[in-house]
């Protein structure tokens, strides 16, 4: 018999349906994905079975679980079905913790609120949790407040608290989106161990994700379930058209063509460059220490890494956004220093930035015109009024947009338009080199791709050179000629795409590599992932930054720091390269 | 919004045309009509006071000087505090610590002192109700715009448009301000009320608006003192100084949706 049983579930907004007549079961101790793009219902669906959708919210339909109709019982009865019963995950945790309760205390009162445990009883229980779910040092994080703990720490936490009751469904709502992604494979590891007969409802955009994890799978498409069946057999033979296509979009690590490095001379070259932040009481934040790259005439230079790997603060140090601390960039033969004002005009012109968050790089009180005329009115201001529109229109179609935006506010746009819209403000003034900051983080899967592919055409054209930032090695491996692998401010490995991703020498590009996600349920998991996390900038490991969470460390590691030497066609900043490999 | 406003535009109207319409006037007393209550005869359609003014001219006037000084003083404090919120905020650094450093130093000075060396240093002026009103209102106007602009200036669309290279004055004036309006608007509705209320308690001091010159709030002070007996003296001031406030305060709601792009097609 089925666990849980949804029929016909219709959840609409405005007569505006955004779950439209989905049917679908979970059986006991099953795990099943639900897949889709942003707006495509899956979160709404999972809401509805909550029970936790706004007021204005119009359901139909019938959800049983576990021969008990959800949609009919009383509030109070739902609150024990979905607090007991089911357990649920969050995509933020520091949202989903209550920041001030201690840990312990917030899992204890779910089993003294649900009459599971008292007293010493629960604390125990608390404590047993906690250690099943790898919570290094649980008897002090017991009395810790969330915010003391790390982004997966937290996430181990609210895992934690989802299972505490022994529920027999537990549903992950992008549990590991907000997780840097060697902290994604630990989670998605851990989530296998522990649900053990407790059947897994996990909701994602990632198809990587629940390739190797889920056993069916549910497409979702604008409310509508398009698809469904044996994850095995999605992924190989797909019908539904827009499965393809989301198949295709999904960027892998494993195959694709990859550009081949591109010889021409340097435009621009970082030189032991240095950016920090001043903290509070005296502590000195280094975001990057001593980063030397180049970058070529017509090529793509990836920079990855985790979070406060430094890559963000390397590129707005150099365009003048924050100051740097040591070192030079050099520009077209002119060393490039003091921040954006004061630097010249057509240094200025010839450096452009592209946004992660389009929505936030827009103004949202400016008109899609002016936003994107608006490089024109500083650098060409002789313009008249009816040039400027013809160059703005001539931008907007350059990236595959019409003039009809023109006087839309960037919050009537869609993502992917948004993203174009501040891609044709950067590339208005024709710069010469582009640096796009997580540029298509945002976007779903098959806009992704068409932005990527303009970036790509626009560089054939142009020759123009682009810095490409991103955590996601996937998508690096579809643009860049070049990759940098930074982590804790310094770089730990450059080299050509082709030989990063066929011998990648750092232990630490090694590590992301088998942590991105593979969307193919045939090719296995490769290795268990990297333990720990990422350390806290302000007290950095001696000799090698990454040596707590390297296998291989030895004495050296943890006393001298490697320098970047050449390593079989890549440069790697490692003391036991040639060992390792 | 429409309501909000006719209502404004009417009492507005009523204000500047009514003591023409009116055959008395605010200064002549009639001291065969003391204390009468609202009445078509003698035209005393607000009644009358202690002195036998009659109550619908000198309320009308009184709606005139609340009205001015309110929307003067608020307006001040707009431009002031907003010019000198956002410069701080945005420049940051050592300016920002001088120019909020002025600020606290004016908050510290005792407001009725500072009021009474205005007076003594110029000879009573209507002028100075709006000086002393400004020039309390735009200090909370700069924290507020300064903490705001502190924020707006962290989001990228200002790294953007400084990356482009557009000049200092043109980001605060054209990338901050217009994100700053929704909670300005919001302000200003809040400060309009509160000019009100300090008008009529400087004027209550004697250290207002002067007789026989009037305003809503002294018409309110002197009918606090008649209200048993007379309670119209009391209560048609106040109605209509509550009506005059819920209506800034609908059209500030209604203004920030105008000026929030969101809300626009």
């Amino acid at each position: 018999m089925s666990l849980l049983k949804v029929k016909n579930l219709r959840v609409s907004y405005d007569d505006d349906a955004v779950v439209d007549a989905i049917s679908f079961s979970v059986r006991r101790g099953e795990s099943v994905g639900i897949v889709g793009e942003s707006g495509s219902g899956k979160s709404q669906t999972v809401l509805s079975i909550l029970g936790l959708l706004p007021s204005d919210a119009v359901v139909s339909g019938s959800i049983v679980f576990d021969g008990q109709e959800l949609m009919k019982l009383s509030d109070r009865k739902l609150d024990r079905v979905r607090a007991v019963r089911i357990g649920m995950v969050f995509q933020d945790p520091m949202q989903a913790l209550n920041p001030y309760l201690r840990i312990g205390q917030q899992l204890r009162q779910i089993l003294i609120q649900h009459e599971l445990a008292t007293g010493s009883d629960a604390d125990a229980k608390v404590m047993a949790m906690l250690n099943r779910v790898g919570l290094p040092d649980a008897e002090r994080q017991f009395r810790a407040f969330p915010h003391e703990l790390s982004g997966g720490m937290r996430q181990r936490v609210m895992i934690a608290s989802a299972l505490i009751c022994e529920p027999d469904l537990l549903i992950a709502d992008e549990p590991t989106t907000a997780l840097d992604v060697t902290v994604q494979a630990q989670i998605l590891d851990l989530l296998e161990d522990l649900r053990d007969d407790t059947a897994l409802l996990l909701i994602t955009h990632d198809l990587g994700i629940v390739a190797g994890r889920c056993e069916r799978l549910l497409v979702l498409e604008g409310g509508k379930l398009i698809e469904s069946g044996a994850t095995v057999s999605i992924f190989s033979a797909p019908q539904h058209a827009h499965t393809k296509k989301l198949l295709a979009a999904a960027p892998r690590i494993d195959r694709g063509d990859i550009l081949p490095a591109v010889g021409g001379r340097t435009v621009l070259g970082v030189e032991r460059a240095s950016v920090g932040y001043a903290g509070a009481a005296k502590e000195q934040l280094v975001a990057v220490s001593d980063v030397s790259l180049s970058l070529r005439e017509a090529e793509t230079l990836a920079i990855v890494g985790e979070s406060g790997s430094g890559k963000s603060s390397l590129v707005r140090g150099l365009l003048g956004l924050i100051p740097m601390r040591a070192g030079r960039v050099v520009y077209a033969g002119e060393s490039l220093h003091g921040p954006v004002q004061t630097r010249a005009a057509a240094q200025r012109r010839d450096l452009q930035l592209v946004f992660q968050d389009p929505l936030s790089a827009l103004n949202p009180q400016m008109r899609v015109a002016t936003i994107v005329g608006e490089p024109l009115l500083v650098h060409e201001p002789k313009q008249s009024a009816a040039q400027r529109k013809a160059r703005v229109i001539e931008a907007l179609e350059r990236v595959g947009l019409t003039a009809s935006l023109l006087r839309r506010y960037p919050h009537q746009l869609s993502g992917g338009q948004a993203q174009r819209v501040a891609i044709a403000r950067a590339l208005i003034l024709k710069p010469r080199i582009l640096i796009c900051d997580e540029a298509v983080a945002s976007l779903d899967g098959s806009v992704r791709e068409q932005v990527l592919k303009l970036l790509r055409d626009v560089q054939t054209e142009t020759g123009l050179s682009i810095i490409f930032i991103s955590h996601d090695l996937g998508v690096v491996r579809s643009i860049a000629h070049r990759v940098a692998v930074m982590y804790l401010g310094r770089l730990l490995e450059v080299a050509d795409t082709a030989t990063l991703f066929s011998k990648p020498g750092h232990p630490y590009t090694r590590a992301l590599l088998a942590a991105s996600p593979v969307p193919d349920p045939l090719v296995a998991p490769r290795g268990a992932p990297l333990k720990g996390e990422v350390p806290s900038l302000l007290t950095p490991p001696s000799g090698c930054v990454f040596h707590p969470r390297c296998e291989f460390a030895e004495d050296a590691c943890r006393e001298k720091r490697p320098e970047l030497r050449e390593f079989s066609g890549a440069r790697v900043a490692c003391h036991r390269v040639a060992d390792i490999s | 919004m429409k309501k909000s406003a006719g209502v404004l535009l009417f009492i507005l109207l009523l204000a500047i045309v009514g003591p023409w319409l009116s055959p008395n006037d605010y200064l002549g007393t009639n001291f065969d009509a003391l204390l009468r209550s609202p009445q078509l005869a003698g035209m005393h359609l607000f009644g009358t006071d202690d002195l036998g003014r009659d109550l619908f001219v000198r309320t009308m006037l009184g709606i005139r000087v609340t009205l001015m000084v309110a929307v003067v003083a608020s307006l001040v404090s707009l431009v002031i505090g907003v010019t000198y919120g956002a410069v701080a905020g945005y420049v940051g650094g050592r300016v920002d610590a001088v120019m909020m450093r002025f600020v606290d130093t004016l908050y510290a000075l005792p407001f009725i002192f500072f009021v009474i060396l205005l007076m003594v240093a110029f000879e009573r002026n209507f002028l100075l109700i709006f000086v002393a009103i400004g020039a309390i209102n735009w200090l909370d106007m700069a924290r507020i715009v300064r903490g705001q602009t502190l924020s707006l200036r962290e989001r990228e669309f200002v790294d953007a448009a400084r990356l482009t290279g557009v000049s200092t004055p043109r980001i605060i004036f054209r990338h901050i301000a217009p994100n700053l309006l929704g909670i300005v608007v919001v302000y200003v509705t809040l400060t309009i009320p509160q000019a009100i209320l300090v008008e009529s308690f400087l004027s209550f001091l004697g250290l207002g608006v002067q007789e026989p010159q009037t305003s809503l709030g002294a018409l309110v002070d002197a009918g606090v003192n008649k209200m048993e007996g007379a309670s119209w003296m009391l209560l048609i001031p106040a109605s209509l100084l509550a009506v005059i406030l819920m209506s800034f305060n609908f059209l500030g709601d209604a203004l920030r949706d105008f000026f929030d792009a969101k809300h626009k097609q």
